[in-house]
């Protein structure tokens, strides 16, 4: 079947099985590595991408669903080649990950709650990555890290994750 | 090795891997594509014993796509067995069952397909006729007589039985006033992580060079690659090159390797097998130790532990695999941090209807720890003494390390008492206290847990000659090499894959603070296994000892180097020559850069000294600290270096709900000096983590059947941010004297005294009822079920 998607930014067309997730349809047909297989039936958060602005589960989605959608991928979460965006310096300036499986999925999560929540507290940042398991860290790094990340965003001039430019 | 001397090392440098990782940008092995790459899907077990009586796969080689089907007996012909470190020869293990399947899930038969999706549907049409077998899957009904034979040609269930008695333990039983005897359980979990296993082969026949890419953790993963195909070790290629998706042990497909090495062979086509999640949990063939300890501990009446018997009887399922080693790392701290002056350790290894063991963070010795410290608390619970104070008077003293205990290895260093001291402080014990009797007050169970104990590291395989007289490896060694190019950038070599350790950040920081140059600056690659110096991978706790160790052995050859040429172009001796910041100076204050020695030394042959080769370049092999004997009498120096590590945990529930709450945890860690506080700190936190999934949650459980039921992440429940609270770290630093720095390893830090804390916590909590649960995971059900039944019994709380 025929799926017309906007992905990080730009269209794309591609033509899957209706069986396919959208997890693997991102990865095997638009070649974004970056979105992780965990569990693949909806528990471990590994393949979490960000549709129409939500935090979701790609494994659980097929990719006919996402027909007329707007998806974005870790891929699409630096500004540039080489600049990370801001909870990506965040996760790299507490360590809040060590073999970078979930880690694309989990700064998805966390990109979600800072976009509709500038000033979590701990137990908003524990109940957004809950759904989001990191078998290396016991999560504190993470924690710290999206801590730091909504300081660096409402201290900064910048956008905020997902704010539209106009 | 007073870390405050040092530049770059034990300093809060940002992870170099990090990078990569938070940009999506890691290369996984399902991120690797390759043209014409075929897909295997595997046929698994219905039963948990069966003969093999007839494979059928025509009716999957008759769809579109698909395009072979493997047996067992084809695969079997054409392969050795899978590497067995025991002497057990009728042990035979092959990546897929030959002649019977030995537990439900295991592998009968590979389909290969051009796609995954097309080799699991075809999968489905391979039809197997089995006739059904006896099985068993209890470790102490596989010991009795008339048991059904897991491997009937082996002649019993047991693959392991030693004794060791590091004596007079008797002697001091009999001495001692008084006794006790305890049994506790560790169930079957794993460290699961979120990557399953994966591995491409691809062979091509006119290098005759087998390309290997995997997500893989493995000792001599290349060797037994090539010793199972029969074909020389030069014609195996491992690319370490590759992100490995967590592994902490676990990671070790050598059977996936082998299957697909074979049928890219056969089928001239590189083959892809990525497991699924139930592969993974079912016969990933990644299980951890399932332990059940029998203990007697003689002691006298002030709490001074005298000697102990342990019997530790582990299940090892299908195949030996790495599990009966799994009893063999703790001998080396076997008396955790107390000074037990004799110990009889009976280790017990048997063979069952379960999925194969791997190893697992701590190689067995979390299970022990968890023994060892549930010992402790019972005799503090026996004499009515507070369970710190007999921790104190047990713990060895400052004073007396070095410190050899009774099975023949010797403590490096350590100061236990001021750990504990710190943490009290840090935690306000009796703040804490106070806040579990309020707590209490409330109508909740509310309890505290205490653990102390060590994590060996440095790794080296003594274990392995200790339970095989037929091995004799005395070295496992690690290398390192840094060159510097002719622009004057220095790139160093690392020899193996990471799955998460930061190990270019340790090689990096190490070889900067020789060099005494930004760390930055420096290249950090993986060369495959064919350009690769000798290593041993990130097992046992040891790549800060040892690849550090090599890096910066190899670091201070080059510094030798550059100061050599400089004071040969300054018509000084050497060893008037100082080194500082990349420059080198002269006595009478002229000084060499490094541009200038990197001219020499690349370009002007001429003005070398005299027999020194051109280029810049050095390699260091660094052999274990320590680890040099095999074992005599029974005793060896297991590891070099020993972390130690203290926790304290304030835990509360509803008595009728028991769902656990942990409202304060505090740890102390000393593991020397730290290299990269990130990583140890992160190391640390996530090994506690492990530990809360390994005493309350996570449990390979299997059903009566023989079917494993927690096949899935909805059964097998891991730690999520809900589950695992806000930890304080209580830094100390001891130092090694065996090591470069003082380092020492923390890579399993965490998680070995995580569970037994936890139970300790559980326990303090149930007290008023008087019930102990001997069974690690703790469950929420059995901590209710515990607390009516006492209820029944009449045994209601004051």
């Amino acid at each position: 079947m025929k799926v017309e998607l906007t992905v990080n930014g730009r269209k794309a067309e591609i033509d899957v099985e209706p069986r396919v997730t959208l997890l693997d349809a991102l990865r095997d047909e638009l070649g974004l590595k970056g979105t992780h297989a965990g569990c693949e039936h909806g528990v471990c958060g590994a393949c979490t991408v960000m549709v129409d602005g939500a935090a979701v589960r790609s494994c659980l989605m097929f990719a006919v669903q996402s027909d007329g959608l707007d998806i974005m991928t870790i891929e699409g979460v630096a500004r540039a080649d080489g600049e990370l965006g801001i909870v990506q310096d965040a996760f790299c300036e507490t360590h809040g990950l060590q073999c970078g499986y979930c880690t694309p999925g989990m700064i998805i999560a966390a990109q979600a709650l800072l976009q509709r929540n500038p000033n979590p507290t701990d137990t908003e940042i524990r109940d957004a990555i809950s759904g989001n398991i990191c078998r290396c860290t016991g999560y504190g790094q993470i924690v710290e890290a999206i801590r730091l990340a909504a300081r660096h965003m409402r201290e900064s001039n910048a956008l905020r994750a997902g704010e539209p430019a106009e | 090795m007073n870390q405050h001397n040092h530049r770059f090392i034990s300093s809060n440098r940002r992870v170099r891997e990090d990078r990569r990782f938070v940009a999506g940008k890691g290369k996984f092995v399902a991120d690797i594509e390759m043209s014409d790459m075929a897909h295997v899907a595997l046929v698994a077990a219905q039963h948990p014993a069966a003969k093999i009586l007839r494979i059928d796969g025509s009716a999957a080689l008759a769809m579109d796509g698909v395009i072979a089907v493997l047996t067992g007996e084809e695969l079997a012909a054409a392969v050795n067995p899978l590497m067995n470190g025991l002497d057990t020869p009728n042990v035979r293990r092959f990546p897929l069952a030959v002649g019977q399947n030995r537990y439900a899930g295991e592998w009968i038969a590979a389909v290969v397909a051009e796609s995954r999706a097309l080799a699991e549907d075809a999968a489905e049409k391979v039809v197997v006729e089995t006739e059904t077998l006896p099985f068993v899957i209890d470790p102490e009904a596989a010991l009795e007589s008339g048991a059904p034979a897991v491997h009937p040609e082996h002649g019993s269930n047991l693959l392991l039985d030693r004794t060791f008695d590091w004596g007079p333990v008797e002697e001091d039983f009999a001495r001692s006033e008084e006794k006790l005897s305890l049994r506790v359980t560790w169930g079957r979990n794993s460290t699961v992580p979120i990557e399953t296993f994966g591995v491409i082969c691809k062979w091509d026949p006119w290098s005759e060079m087998l390309d290997v890419w995997a997500s893989i953790q493995m000792p001599k993963y290349a060797d037994q690659i090539a010793r199972s195909l029969k074909i020389p070790g030069n014609a195996v290629r491992v690319h370490y090159d590759v992100d490995v998706g967590g592994s902490y042990g676990v990671k070790r497909g050598i059977k996936h390797t082998v299957l697909c090495a074979y049928l890219a062979r056969k089928l001239g086509r590189p083959i892809r097998l990525i497991e699924d999640r139930l592969e993974n949990m079912r016969a990933g063939d990644a299980h951890g130790p399932e332990r059940i300890f029998d203990i007697d501990v003689a002691f006298d009446r002030d709490g001074t532990v005298r000697s102990m018997k342990m019997r530790a009887l582990d299940n090892a399922g299908a195949y030996a695999g790495r599990a009966p080693f799994q009893l063999g790392k703790p001998i080396g701290a076997i008396v955790g941090p107390y000074q037990i002056a004799s110990v009889q350790y009976r280790a017990m290894s048997v063979t069952t209807n379960k999925t194969v063991q791997e190893a697992v963070r701590g190689f067995g010795q979390s299970p022990t720890n968890y023994a060892i410290e549930t010992m402790m608390d019972r005799i503090a619970e026996y004499l009515g003494m507070d369970r710190i104070e007999l921790r104190r008077r047990n713990l060895i003293r400052a004073d007396q390390f070095p410190y050899l205990i009774p099975s023949g290895s010797t403590y490096d260093s350590g100061d236990y008492h001021a750990v504990v001291d710190k943490v009290l402080a840090q935690a306000d014990y009796e703040g804490l206290v106070g806040e579990r009797d309020r707590l209490r007050a409330e109508g909740l169970c509310a309890g505290i847990g205490i653990a102390a104990c060590l994590e060996p590291s440095g790794g080296n395989s003594s274990f392995e000659p200790l339970l095989n007289e037929k091995n004799r490896t005395s070295t496992w060694m690690e290398g390192s090499r840094i060159n510097v190019d002719a622009l004057g950038d220095v790139t160093v070599t690392i020899h193996t894959t990471s799955s998460g350790q930061g190990h270019e950040t340790l090689a990096a920081t190490v070889v900067g603070e020789i060099l005494e140059i930004d760390p930055d600056r420096i290249r950090v690659v993986r060369p495959d296994s064919l350009g690769s110096l000798p290593g041993n991978s990130p097992v046992g706790s040891r790549m800060a000892i040892m690849l550090g160790g090599a890096a910066a052995n190899a670091a201070r050859n080059l510094r030798d180097q550059m100061i050599a040429i400089a004071a040969h172009a300054m018509g000084v001796e050497a060893s008037r020559a100082r080194y500082q910041n990349g420059t080198i100076s002269g006595p009478d204050g002229r000084t060499v850069g490094w541009d200038e020695v990197v001219d020499i030394a690349h370009r002007r042959f001429h003005d070398l000294p005299p027999g020194t080769n051109p280029g810049l370049t050095a390699s260091f092999i660094q052999q274990v600290p320590t680890g040099v004997a095999l074992p005599k009498d029974g005793k060896v120096q297991m590891y070099p270096c020993y972390s130690f590590e203290f926790h304290v945990v304030l835990l509360a529930f509803d008595p009728v709900l028991a769902r656990p709450e942990i409202r304060r945890y505090v740890i102390g860690h000393d593991c020397g000096t730290v290299i990269n506080p990130h990583i140890v700190k992160g190391m640390t936190l996530g090994g506690i983590a492990h530990g809360i999934g390994a005493a309350l949650l996570e449990e390979f459980a299997y059903d009566g059947e023989g079917q494993l039921m927690t096949q899935s992440f909805l059964d097998y429940l891991m730690p999520s941010s809900h589950e695992v609270p806000e930890v304080q770290i209580v830094h100390h630093c001891t130092p090694s004297p065996l090591t470069e720095f003082g380092q020492k390893g923390s890579g399993e830090s965490g998680y070995l005294g995580a569970p037994a804390a936890i139970s300790g916590a559980i326990h303090d909590a149930v007290r008023p009822w008087g019930v102990h649960l001997n069974k690690l995971p703790i469950r929420m059900s059995a901590v209710s079920d515990a607390i009516a039944a006492a209820e029944e019994r009449g045994n209601r709380p004051q």
